[in-house]
Order: C-alpha cells, then structure tokens, then sequence
C-alpha cells in the first residue's frame, strides 16, 4: 500500500500582527496552518518570547528567578536595558504590578511615567501589562498607552469586565489589544465580537485565553488554544483568527513545584534547575498548542525555548 | 477504512434476537461502528463477518504491551488527534537510555535510578517505564553483556534492545524471551533476520526508516507482518524536532483519518540531546505530539517530574477532572478536640491541602465535598460549593458525632461564604483559613497557642 501523506490545507489563516516600530518591528502570526506544520503550509512568522519585568522591584518571585537580575531590577529602566543589551531580548513585557491597590497601589501617573522611561530606553517592542485589577487597569492603561502612544505597542488586559476602556485607548494611541477571557472558547470569542463591535479592527487583537501552568490545569489552556486554532483555520471563523499570548511566567513562578526547596521535597531535585524546566515545559506545551505570542522570566528557560523554536521553524 | 453502522449491519445476522442485548442489530451495528460495543456480545455472527468486522474495528494505532507482570506498560489504541476529542488513552512511556560501554557498576547505578525514579503526584505512581540499552560499542560482546546484567539484576523492567548487530539482537532477545521486550533495528537491510528473531521470541520490532522516510517505513512495516510479526513500533528516523513533529503527525493522522495500517503502531522517539534542557523540550513535544515511546539520555529528578507531570496533564480526560471520593479523611489520628476543614474533591486541590495539612502535624479532619472535581474556586464560581450545600453535606457526613467542637475552617478564597454558613449550620462557627494551602501548617500553629 502506498503511503500518500495526509496533508491538510485549511480555508483560515491567522492575522499577521505587527508590533514596534523601525528596524526592530516583529510580525507574528500568519500562518494558515497548525503550530510549526511548515510541511502544508506557510508557518514563516517565529513565535516571539518577551521578557516579563515590572515597574516595582519583584520582591513576590521566587529566589531563583530573582537572581538573575538582582543587579539590575531596582529600575525598570535598567532591567529592561539588561534584557535587550545583555540578554539579546526581542521583546520586552512591562508588568505595572505596583498599581494593585495590594501592591504599592501607584497612581496611574506614576505608572505613565515607568512606561514612557522604559519605552525612551529600548528599540524593541514593547508589551505593557496591568496588574490584573479590572478596575485600577481600566484607568492605569489609558495613561499607558498615551505614554506610549504611536510606539504601537500591545496593551492589556482587557477583559469582559473593562474591555471598553482599554479598547479605546488602544485606539486612540495606536496600538494592539490584548482580549482576555477565563479558559473558554466561547468566552473569548463573545469578547473579540464585543472588542470588534466597539469598531475596533479585529486584526489587532491579541488573544489571552488564560495561561494555567504545568500541573495545576496546563491542559485546560492547552485544550483551548488548540481549540481556537482550530475555530481560526478550519473553521474560517475570523473572531478566532488572531495571535494567541501565553502569559507563562506569572502562572508558573508561582506554584509550588517552582518555589519548593530541595532539603523539603528530595524526591523532586535540584529547586533552579525544576523552576527553569517548569517554564520551559510549560512554554513548549503553549507554543505547540497554538501561541505566538509568550511572556517569560528565567533567562535560561527563554533560552532554551528560543533553541527549541530554531528547531521547529 | 473503519466501517460505518450500515456496513456493519449487513454482515451481522439480522434476526434481531436481542441476545446481544440490544433491541435490534441495527442498533448493535451503530454502537459498534462507534466503538462502544465488542463485536463478542453476539453469539450468531459468522466466521466470515467476525474477520471482516475485525480488520475493520481493530484500533486505528495497535494496542502493544511493553514488559510483562505488574510493570508492564501499555502503548498504542489512540483513537483521537486533540485531546479536547476524546481522552488519549495510554501515557507515552519514558525510558533511559543505557548505553552498553557502561562498566557494570555503572549499569547497576542506572538500574536503580530507574528503580528510585517513583514520585507520588496526585495520587498516581509516575516513573521512568523502561530501560533502552543502547548498542553503543558496535559489537556483540559488550552489548550480550550488559543485556545479562540488566535481565538479572532488573527483570522486572521491561526493556527496548536497540541493536542493528544480529549475533547481539540474538543472544539478547532470548533472555527476554516472553517477557515482551522490543527489539528495535530492523532497518531494509536486516529485516528478515530480525523479524525471525522477534517472532522466535515473541518480542516486539521496533522498526526505523533511513533515508526513505515514512514511505520507506510503510512498506517495512508491510514486509514485516508477511513475515509473520504482528507487534511493531515504528521510527521514522528523523532526529530534529521540525520532522519530528511532521512525522509523528502524519503518521497520527493516517492511522486515525485513513485507517491507514502500515503506520498504525506506536511510535517511539529518540529524544537524547547533550543538552539536558532542550532535552526536555524535546521529550515534552513527544508527549504531546503523540509519541509512545520516549528515550532519555538522563533521568534527573527534576526533569522527570516535570516530563511526568506534562504526561499526567495531556492524558487527562478532558470530560472529566481527576477526583477523589467525598467524604470525612482522617489526617494523622483526630480526636474529637481535632480540627475540622472543609475543600472539594478536585484531586489537585485534595492532595495539596491533606499534604499541607500532614506538614502543619497536626490531626485533623478533612472533609471532602464533592463538586464534580472543580477546585474550590472554580466550585464556588459554578455554584458548587455553596453555603446551602456546604451545610447539607456537613450534616449529612455524620461528623457531629465524632467532634464535640462545632468549628469549620474554610478556604480563604471563599471567605465570603462564612457569614451564610454559619446561618445555615446552626450552632456552628465558621473560621476562615489561608488562601493558599501552603499558609495551613503557619495558621495551624498559631491555633494551638
Ligand atoms: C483550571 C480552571 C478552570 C477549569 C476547571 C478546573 C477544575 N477542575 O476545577 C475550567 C476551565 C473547567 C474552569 C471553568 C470555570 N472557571 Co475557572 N479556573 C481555573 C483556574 C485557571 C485554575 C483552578 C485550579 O485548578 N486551581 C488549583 C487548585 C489547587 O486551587 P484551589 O482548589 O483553589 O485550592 C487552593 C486554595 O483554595 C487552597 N485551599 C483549597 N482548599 C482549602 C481548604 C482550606 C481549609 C484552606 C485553608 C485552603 C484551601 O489551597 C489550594 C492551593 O493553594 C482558575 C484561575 C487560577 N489560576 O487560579 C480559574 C478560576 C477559578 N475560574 C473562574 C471562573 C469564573 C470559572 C467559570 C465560572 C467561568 C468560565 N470560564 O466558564 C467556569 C465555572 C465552571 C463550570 N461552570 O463548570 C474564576 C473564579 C473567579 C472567582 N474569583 O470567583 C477563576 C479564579 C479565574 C479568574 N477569574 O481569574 N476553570
Ligand atoms: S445478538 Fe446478533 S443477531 Fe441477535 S440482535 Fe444482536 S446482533 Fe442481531
């Protein structure tokens, strides 16, 4: 029996995005087929990994990832000049953690100024992210995207809950939106159309459908990226087109595999080199569900990622 | 091609006898069609139909068992591409690679890194399956000599011989004889001899493509069960992780979209890099992209916990979260003094609490609410885990009788709740713990003063 290879073509592609601006401008997305098929397919945009730095010293990370940047993340400034210069960063994810009313609780104004200093220090493109407070991200990303406004960068989240706000001043300042729903297609979906309905372009739209990390549901946002994907390609559905963002650090530095030290969990190895391998698996598994888009910390797990991509592409 | 209901139909008796214990064949014809149903449940089919049906409803990707006794792994029987379809059926197995330049001290260090490799998580076992000694030296001696070691010293894990040499495919498959290993070499250039081999002592081959690809590889496979050897794996023999994807996703997907047999067999990967991380990136795009076999160079602690737990999370079934039983656990030896807490029967959420609980050392009750398997926040946003049935199930577990305080402590996350609690249980009080487990064994602390 001969064997003839089942390849599969698909009516959908995902939107090229682009982000940044002069000479070091990235395009994402834009392939008509699954993650890395280049075998049917076009799949010539890398998937891109940003560095995640914050405006506020990350005194909640875990010793491990906190190490390699001891010296340098006092300043948002000169952490994120470290990971463009030194670490060879091709993108850069601003977290304003420090405006959580939990937090330093910083004004929107502080905040204004962190991104128009960072953004001033850098060529490459810029992710700004809020702290997850619906509320404090409605009104501390409209002040950071006029701080950054026409650097087209990548603002988020917006979510069910303020979607509105930050939507218009993405907008207003030319840049990309990141739409984020709680791990359910349906739900993302519902939330482009609402983006999308408000007259924003739905090519500019970046898709977060909630990152989980490896052991505690990675197989939940596996399964709804591959799901969207799928919806985008074979489906033809143009709500569910765009990039897909993995917002991996956050959920993995976190969890206690991450964080354990050796001396109380033998059984589970040396605490570095787990924490590093747990946001690269992580990484790995998004990546080969469907995300182009990644915001990582360790240096070494990007890495290593990086190595994996060249591998893929 | 699989068969459709109505095919199958015609070749089943069609006296509608029931004794199937179905009302009609019809009926019988679409359930097995959706394979939900064993052809063996009627009695009157016809020799003929009964191979007919078989070729046509055995599983796309052939069920093969690796090792024999209460290690024994099974591969194969996928029946789906996305997880999201239906749940994958058999865990990819992870195995160390052994090469046989080794001293013998340093094969029994393996040995028992392979035997040490058990971690609890979640309540399942994980561990590296297999051995697969690797013919490293070229010749026969060393690699007849480590085999030896390996089938006396570790009989009890199955193991993949990987050898082209046949003196050495020989001399060691015969020591495992009937112990299921798999023989892995058979290239166009050895194929009949090994199969001759596999098939005297009833070994699994596992058979690689060279330059020829997965053409090359179908019709080996087809030479192969001609030859009389029916339990196969297959390497496409590409080494980089771009063809590893194309490979194993088109042999997937022929199996399952075409019923295409030649490449219906596990597939196994070579995932050694001298790199030890990238190394696990590549074993983690094998567990997802349908690999059935996975060799390491190294089984590092750490490394196998995250390769065990990325296995555990995409063979999940995506229908139904892991759970454990509601009820009343006991931590430690509780006295009716003992603490009281209250979380859901998500097996994540359950054995991170009992297991924070156990370190704080303190003997308490924990009691187990059953909520579908949705973690307690997940729960309470679905209406799950609520004061009213909170309530309900404190009452009905019985536990008034074995405690003489009246005290529940409930997760952090839910804090809200405590107020209508303690309107619903009456008598009660509600005490509102940590939000993350990790704080219980602190907050316990500061209780007993
Ligand atoms: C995976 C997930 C899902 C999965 C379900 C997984 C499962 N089996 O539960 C799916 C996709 C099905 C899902 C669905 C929904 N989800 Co959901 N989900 C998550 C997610 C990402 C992780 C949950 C998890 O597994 N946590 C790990 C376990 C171990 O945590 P846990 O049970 O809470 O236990 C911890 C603590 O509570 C504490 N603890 C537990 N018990 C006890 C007991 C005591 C005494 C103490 C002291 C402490 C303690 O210790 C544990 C470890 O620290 C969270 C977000 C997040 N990252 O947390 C959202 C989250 C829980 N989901 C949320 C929502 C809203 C939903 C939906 C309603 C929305 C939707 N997407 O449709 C549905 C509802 C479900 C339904 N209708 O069937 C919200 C809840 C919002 C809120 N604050 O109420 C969250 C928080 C997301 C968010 N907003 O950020 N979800
Ligand atoms: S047992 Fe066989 S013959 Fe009888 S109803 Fe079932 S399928 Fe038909």
């Amino acid at each position: 029996m001969a064997f003839i290879p089942p390849k599969e073509t698909y009516p959908g592609r995902v939107y090229s995005v682009s982000i940044g601006t002069g000479q070091k401008e990235i395009t994402v997305g834009g392939e008509n087929v699954l993650p890395f098929h280049s075998f049917e397919g076009a799949f010539s945009n890398r998937p891109l990994i940003a560095y995640e730095i914050h405006d506020v010293p990350p005194s909640d990370w875990p010793e491990s990832v906190q190490k390699p940047y001891l010296d340098v993340c006092a300043n948002p400034v000169s952490w994120a000049k470290y990971c463009q210069d030194i670490l060879n960063a091709k993108a850069i994810a601003l977290r304003l953690i420090g405006t959580h009313p939990d937090r330093e609780n910083r004004s929107s104004e502080d905040a204004a100024k962190t991104v128009k200093e960072v953004i001033d220090s850098i060529d490459i493109p810029l992710i700004i992210l809020g702290s997850n407070h619906t509320e404090k991200d409605s009104s501390v990303l409209i002040a950071a995207a006029e701080a950054s406004k026409d650097r087209n960068c990548i603002i988020g989240k917006a979510q069910e809950a303020n979607y509105k706000t930050i939507a218009a001043a993405a907008i207003a300042n030319n840049h990309k939106l990141i739409a984020m729903s709680e791990l359910d297609i349906n739900l993302s979906k519902q939330l482009n159309i609402l983006i999308t309905q408000m007259g924003f372009d739905k090519e500019k739209i970046i898709i977060d459908p909630m990152c989980s990390a490896l052991g505690y549901g990675l197989e939940y946002t596996y399964s709804v990226m591959e799901r969207i994907r799928l919806a985008g390609l074979a489906q033809n559905d143009p709500t569910m087109q765009q990039p897909i963002l993995g917002d991996v650090g956050m959920y993995v530095w976190k969890v206690k595999e991450t964080i354990a030290d050796e001396k109380d969990v033998p059984l589970w190895g040396n605490t570095e080199e787990r924490g590093i391998a747990w946001e690269a698996v992580t990484a790995v598994s998004m990546l080969i569900a469907g995300a182009e888009i990644l915001v990582m910390r360790h240096p070494k797990a990007i890495e290593a990622v990086e190595k994996m991509i060249d591998e893929l592409m | 091609m699989a068969l459709t209901g109505v095919e199958i139909f015609k070749l089943l008796p069609k006296t509608n006898c029931k004794k199937c214990g179905f009302p009609t064949c019809l009926a019988f014809a679409m359930k097995l069609a959706q394979r939900q149903a064993s052809l063996d449940l009627c009695p009157d089919v016809s020799e003929e139909a009964r191979q007919k049906l078989g070729e046509a409803s055995a599983p796309p990707v052939r069920p093969i068992t690796l090792g024999t006794g209460e290690n024994a792994v099974k591969m194969g029987e996928e029946t789906v591409l996305f997880r999201h379809d239906k749940r994958f059926v058999n865990p990819c197995v992870f195995a160390l690679g052994i090469k046989d330049t080794l001293s013998s001290e340093e094969i029994e260090k393996k040995i028992n890194e392979v035997r040490n490799s058990v971690i609890d998580r979640v309540g399942q076992k994980l561990k590296i399956d297999a051995i697969a000694l690797l013919n490293d030296s070229g010749g026969p001696e060393k690699f007849e000599n480590a085999a030896k070691i390996l089938s006396e010293k570790a009989p009890e894990i199955p193991v993949i011989l990987c050898t082209t040499n046949l003196s050495a495919a020989e001399v060691s498959t015969k020591l495992y004889s009937d112990r299921k290993p798999v023989l892995y070499g058979a290239n166009a250039g050895n194929l009949e001899d090994m199969s001759g081999i596999a098939k005297n002592y009833k070994a699994t081959l596992g058979i690689a493509a060279s330059t020829g690809g997965l053409n090359e590889l179908s019709e080996l496979t087809e030479k192969v069960k001609k030859l009389g050897v029916e339990d196969i794996v297959i390497d496409p023999g590409a080494r980089k992780a771009k063809e590893i994807l194309e490979h194993n996703t088109l042999i997937r997907r022929a199996a399952i979209k075409k019923n295409f047999k030649p490449l219906g067999y596990p597939i196994i990967t070579f995932a050694q890099r001298e790199d030890n991380l990238l190394e696990t990136l590549f074993a983690a795009l094998g567990v997802a992209k349908y690999s059935s076999i996975i060799v390491l160079s190294s089984i590092e602690r750490w490394k196998n916990l995250a390769l065990f737990t990325l296995r555990q999370n995409i063979y999940t079934d995506p229908q139904v979260p892991m759970q454990v039983e509601q009820k009343i656990y006991k931590i430690g030896e509780p006295t009716e003094e003992s603490p009281l807490l209250i979380t859901t029967n998500f097996s994540l959420t359950y054995f991170i609490v009992s297991g924070e609980v156990e370190n704080s050392k303190v003997a308490s009750y924990l009691a187990v609410m059953d909520c579908e398997g949705l973690s307690v926040l997940t729960a309470w946003a679905a209406g799950k885990f609520t004061a009213s049935k909170i309530a309900q199930f404190i009452k009905e577990s019985g536990i008034e009788g074995s405690i003489k305080h009246r005290e529940l402590i409930i997760p952090g996350y839910v804090a809200i709740l405590s107020g209508s609690i303690e309107d619903k249980l009456e008598g009660w009080k509600v005490t509102v713990g940590p939000r993350e487990a990790n704080g219980i064994p602190a907050f316990m602390k500061s209780r007993m003063k």
